[in-house]
């Protein structure tokens, strides 16, 4: 079984090729795959009706107990003969139908032949979740095949439709096959209904219960019973060989299926009976009645199937043996007329080019043989001897007949049994509309023209057709495939005997009854314009499709309206929501559990009162940020917290930290100033009044909640903390006495590597943002720019205090010796600073070098790579600052990128390296070893992953640089507009005070 | 158990005007309120720590609890190097941003608007379409099906997939 599952979506898969090459002759080789499988279904008679069915499990994912199990026994054995036969005869059909031309033939005859497939893995899979998923298949598979025609609406529509409503469905099928499964503990379907007795009356009945009724309403969508019927009619919108396989034969005989599999156990199932009887009965009436409103043959079948997909569910689900015999007869005789009569209709449609009832005369004259072939199949459908519907039909009646009068009869059994006859009246008198309709020729209507039928378009329903006549006078082999199902309700208490299925039992009552059908039926279709007066006459009862379109509409309503209400485009109110629930919550855990303070709590630490000096400044730093009205004021605020920060740490014994916050403080200064100068210097609040009001709750009650969470939370600690090791850690293993740097770039090595990763990222973002087209990592030199020429200002007066600044400054770059900077000519004169440049020259190298000195000392002193990096990017900074872009890109001549993979490369190599040699990730290792000069070394390797960040965070610097400083320049150099007196002016004020706070920086080091 | 209430406070007076300059329209103050409140957070790492102590600068004659807490440590110096990064990266967004559109200020997302007024009428879902009772319209045999026009008068002869397709 397995075998032939993977053929068939392996032959589906390459489908497309072979349509690519063979062009509509391709569905030929498609269908040889159903054919064959239906020839090796033939030779599994055998071991499937002696030996008690054939089983084949492949464990799939043995943790979750999923397993590929399959099973073949009748009920699957009959299924798959009507699958796989009528899938190949379909597909053979297909082949005459569509046109070379056809848009996406490869993908269709690739769905069918899936299609094909996946209903074969249906009905065949021992598991409840294998099941769901061939289940869904068929469905996403219809979805797809429906809307074949992805040009028109109806057809998409229909199809949406269709996937919708049957999803819907099969998602409760999930839930009830789930129930189901963990209610017996078991997945494999064989053994649930071995244990189905004692599930329905052990402690889960309850749940049972309702799981049947779920896994019922996955099949009720399926098979179109109502109030799920309007989707079948809708799907007819799919061109008609997908009809007559997936609307006739196969997908929607998956209700039934499930139905049928299910009823051996759950048939006394609480609910099961009034489920299955009533809204099987309320879709046979339904279908029939509104068939004969129809004047589109097809959806005269496509009615007539909505009312023989109830009738079925009836019958199959009335769980007594002769039921389910009649159940399933009377399914392989739907199968096969059904099939056949919308192959009918499709040569109709494909050879005069319409199914109206009112345009269509005389078909019948110019084909001959398919109006044999489709009066054939439609006597059958109507229940005429000697032909499979009769035969199937008669034992259905027969068995309700017994059901209805036997001693233990409910008393709404005879009422069913009306039901049914009505139903067979009403079928019996749209199969004459059909023949009718599709072959008569009608007074006042013009013949229809009709091109000749080529013999193979024609052969699929002439073998159906054929079929049905040798199943109606050799029932034989057709009673023996379906007795060993039937036998499996005969241990029931009030079981009767299945009987037979024959062509002829004798004068029985149900004989009389099929006498009635026919005279009603006749005289229905004799009085058929009586009939739709009457019917016209009748207002639209309550329509499914209308309640549909009305359910989708309502749906829309509310998601517009949820959507309105919650997404309104203000990141304002996004978040003041997040940040209300945020503390909210919290705030309201704290409130309930009303705990006391815990123990401990103290406002001045008594190793370090300067701290309440700092907090001071902080606190006074971040409240002017709130309230400045100028951009570059409220940075500089903010930037005193940052201090203030740094100091904080200082005094709590952290110099790590204080000397990396003091240098990120400075360079973010530095960045803030060159990315904002463009914008203007007012910075005006403009959500005010009853807003800020909510803003300042909004903030004040947030930081009061976090106040008493972390007071609670470090109130609840009771462990000691796992650090109280690492300074030993850090000694023994990482050979280190700075435990901080230790801990980066040893014992948390993994964390350092994640971060490293995210500052290359960020800074590639900087570079992407401001560059925008590149990365900008290509580097020019000083020599071939002008003099001069670069931030060239205009309009100075000469006589005002910067115009004799100007003079100065001109003088100074008129010096030929030795320029103090490489790149310093490239500056307009207006842009130089004596004084700055001179300073530059004398401190960069010293930078660079105690950035390096910091790199390598920070393993047993403060500092590290990431204080090294940054003095090396403060270097650079003030390169920049005095000499313009190109001082920098003299000063950097490896590109950002460039560094920044470098040092993730070294960083990654440090951490690989070790794995080679037979260590661990990141393993670190001590290497002594004497130098002439330098005496006893003792290095660690880890300071190779150290020598990675360094690097990274240098990138990470320059491309601040290169994008918010010399590209930014760039820009304003490219539009010609000069900067503002103010921005240029706080520009060179904040890089002094850049300077001095680097000097402040490198004091608290 | 050790509980510094001069660090919780000023962690809550960061945090409170954080979260004031983050529900703000301008760009710029957003980012410093970001600043803000990634200092706040390490604030409250810190804190954690416990007594303010040695620097955790390893001597063997100190015992472990003498040292302030190094791990809360190299947790925040993970954190200040991330927030420059996340700073410079908010600057290119507040220079681009100002670049296209001459402003710093987030603006109200239209679209959503739109949305928030659009009727559910959706031609997809909620169009007529005419009945259509054939795949195949009748035309002479002889013309190319594809040149064929979508929709027509009669219903009849509505369209075909290769007129659709076309």
């Amino acid at each position: 079984m397995i075998t032939v599952l993977a053929i068939t979506f392996v032959a589906a898969t390459v489908a497309p090729l072979i349509f690519s090459k063979l062009g509509r002759n391709a569905f030929y080789a498609l269908a040889a795959v159903p054919a064959g499988a239906f020839i090796w279904l033939i030779f599994q008679y055998g071991p499937v009706y002696s030996g008690g069915g054939i089983e084949e499990v492949l464990p799939w994912i043995p943790s979750l107990k999923l397993e590929l199990a399959f099973r073949m026994d009748p009920l699957a054995w009959v299924m798959s003969l009507l699958i796989l036969g009528v899938g190949s005869l379909v597909l053979v059909y297909c082949a005459r139908y569509f046109k070379n031309k056809d848009a996406d033939l490869g993908g269709f005859g690739a769905q069918l032949l899936a299609f094909a497939g996946a209903m074969f893995g249906l009905v065949t899979s021992d598991d409840l979740l294998m099941l769901f998923i061939f289940w869904e298949l068929t469905t996403i598979l219809s979805y797809l095949l429906i809307g074949y025609a992805r040009t028109r609406l109806a057809a998409r529509r229909s199809a949406l439709q269709a996937l919708m409503v049957t999803t819907a469905g099969g998602l409760a099928m999930l839930v009830g096959l789930i129930i189901l499964g963990q209610a017996a503990g078991t997945y494999r379907i064989s053994a649930i209904l071995d244990q189905a007795g004692a599930l329905m009356t052990g402690p889960m009945q309850g749940a049972v219960a309702a799981a049947v009724v779920l896994i019922l309403a996955g099949a009720v969508t399926k098979s179109a019973l109502v109030p799920f019927h309007f989707w079948l009619p809708g799907a007819m919108a799919a061109p008609t060989p997908v009809s007559a396989y997936l609307h006739a034969a196969a997908m929607v005989k998956a209700g039934i299926y499930i139905v049928a599999r299910l009823a051996p156990g759950f048939s006394e199932s609480e609910f099961w009976l009034p489920v299955v009887l009533g809204l099987g009965l309320a879709t046979m009436l339904v279908g029939g009645y509104r068939a004969l409103r129809q004047t589109d043959i097809k959806l005269i079948l496509a009615y007539g199937t909505v009312s023989q997909l109830g009738f079925l569910t009836m019958v199959v689900g009335l769980g007594r043996p002769d039921a389910a015999l009649a159940g399933l007869a009377l399914l392989l005789a739907h199968g096969l007329f059904k099939a056949a009569l919308f192959l009918v209709v499709g040569i109709i449609d494909h050879q005069s080019g319409t199914r109206d009832i009112r345009k269509l005369s005389g078909v019948f004259r110019s084909s001959r043989a398919l109006g044999v072939v489709a009066a054939i199949a439609a006597a059958s459908m109507a229940g005429v001897m000697p032909l499979a519907g009769f035969v199937a039909k008669e034992s259905v009646l027969e068995a309700f007949v017994h059901f209805a009068t036997g001693h233990d009869a409910p008393a709404w059994g005879i009422w069913m049994l009306v039901g049914l006859v009505i139903g067979s009246i009403l079928t019996f008198a749209y199969s004459a509309r059909f023949m009718w309709g599709a072959f008569a020729t009608k007074p006042g209507v013009e013949p229809t023209p009709f091109k000749p039928i080529k013999p193979a378009f024609l052969a699929a329903p002439a073998i159906l057709s054929l079929l049905t006549i040798v199943y109606g006078l050799w029932p034989e082999p057709v009673d023996s495939w379906i007795q060993p199902y039937a036998a499996l309700f005969a241990d029931r208490p009030d079981a009767v005997d299945a009987g037979h299925l024959a062509l002829w039992h004798g004068f029985t009552p149900a004989l009389g009854l099929t006498a009635i059908t026919f005279v009603a039926g006749a005289a229905m279709f004799y009085g058929r314009s009586m009939v739709s007066r009457a019917q016209s006459l009748v207002p639209d009862w309550v329509d499914g499709d209308r309640a549909y379109q009305h359910t989708i509409g309502a749906l829309d309503d509310i998601a517009v309206w949820v959507t309105g209400r919650t997404q309104r485009g203000s990141l304002y109110f996004y978040l003041a929501v997040i940040l209300t629930v945020a503390f909210a919550v919290p705030a309201t855990a704290l409130i309930m559990a009303n705990k006391p303070l815990p123990d401990g709590i103290y406002l001045i630490d008594p190793n370090s009162p300067l701290q309440i000096v700092a907090g001071a400044g902080i606190v006074v730093g971040a409240l002017a940020a709130v309230r400045a009205n100028k951009r570059f004021l409220a940075v500089l605020m903010v930037s005193v917290t940052g201090y203030g920060i740094a100091l904080m740490f200082a005094l709590q014994g952290a110099p790590d930290l204080a000397l990396t916050q003091m240098l990120v403080e400075t360079i973010v200064l530095v960045a803030f100033v060159l990315a904002m100068r463009s914008l203007p210097a007012e910075l005006r609040d403009r959500t005010g009044g009853r807003l800020r009001v909510i803003r300042v709750i909004i903030g004040a009650a947030f930081g009061i909640t976090m106040i008493f969470v972390a007071i609670y939370a470090m109130g609840a600690r009771v462990a000691t903390p796992i650090s109280l090791d690492f300074p030993r850690l850090a000694y023994e293993g990482g050979g280190g006495l700075n435990v901080v740097n230790v801990t980066l770039v040893d014992i948390r090595a993994w964390d350092t590597f994640g971060e490293i990763s995210v500052l290359a990222i960020a800074a590639t973002g900087v570079a992407s943002l401001i560059f925008v087209r590149s990365r900008g990592d290509r580097i020019k030199t000083s020599d071939a720019v002008p003099e001069g020429s670069v931030g060239r200002r205009t309009g100075v007066d000469r006589d005002s205090r910067d115009g004799a600044t100007l003079a100065v400054a001109k003088k100074f770059t008129d010096v030929t010796r030795d320029a103090w900077l490489v790149a310093g000519r490239t500056l307009a004169p207006e842009r130089r600073s004596i004084i700055f440049e001179v300073v530059t020259r004398l401190i960069f190298h010293s930078m660079i070098v105690f950035s390096i000195y910091l790199l390598l000392a920070g393993h047993n002193l403060p500092g590290g790579g990431f204080a090294g990096g940054l003095t090396a990017g403060l270097a650079l900074t003030i390169r920049y600052l005095a000499g313009g872009r190109f001082e920098l890109s003299e000063a950097a001549t490896i590109s950002a990128g460039t560094l920044l993979g470098t040092g993730l490369a070294t960083a990654a190599a440090s951490g690989l390296v070790p794995l080679f040699l037979g260590g661990q990730v990141f393993q670190s290792a001590i290497i002594e070893f004497w130098l002439p000069v330098f005496g006893d070394i003792k290095f660690v390797t880890s300071t190779i992953f150290d020598i990675g960040v360094y690097i990274v965070v240098v990138g990470l610097a320059l491309d601040v640089l290169r994008s918010l400083g010399a590209e930014i320049d760039e820009h304003f150099e490219g539009k010609g507009a000069p900067l503002s007196e103010e921005d240029a002016a706080g520009h060179a004020d904040l890089a002094e005070e850049a300077a001095e706070s680097t000097a402040s920086g490198k004091g608290t080091a | 158990m050790s509980i510094n209430l001069t660090l919780l406070i000023v962690m809550g007076v960061l945090y409170a005007c954080g979260i004031y300059l983050i529900l703000e329209r301008s760009l710029t103050r957003v980012l410093l309120g970001l600043m803000l409140l990634a200092n706040a957070t390490n604030i409250l790492i810190l804190s954690t720590g416990g007594y303010a102590g040695l620097a955790p600068l390893f001597t063997k004659e100190t015992s472990p609890d003498s040292y302030n807490d190094p791990l809360p440590q190299a947790l925040i110096l993970t954190s200040i190097v991330i927030s420059f990064a996340v700073t410079a990266f908010m600057l290119g967004i507040i220079y681009r941003t100002w670049v296209l559109a001459r402003q710093d200020e987030i603006q109200d997302d239209l679209e959503d608007r739109r949305v928030a007024e659009t009727p559910s009428f959706d031609a997809e879902d909620d169009a007529i379409v005419p009945l259509e009772t054939s795949e195949f319209a009748v035309t002479p045999a002889s013309t190319s099906d594809r040149d064929h026009p979508e929709a027509t008068e009669t219903p009849n002869t509505s369209t075909t997939r290769e007129g659709g397709s076309a």
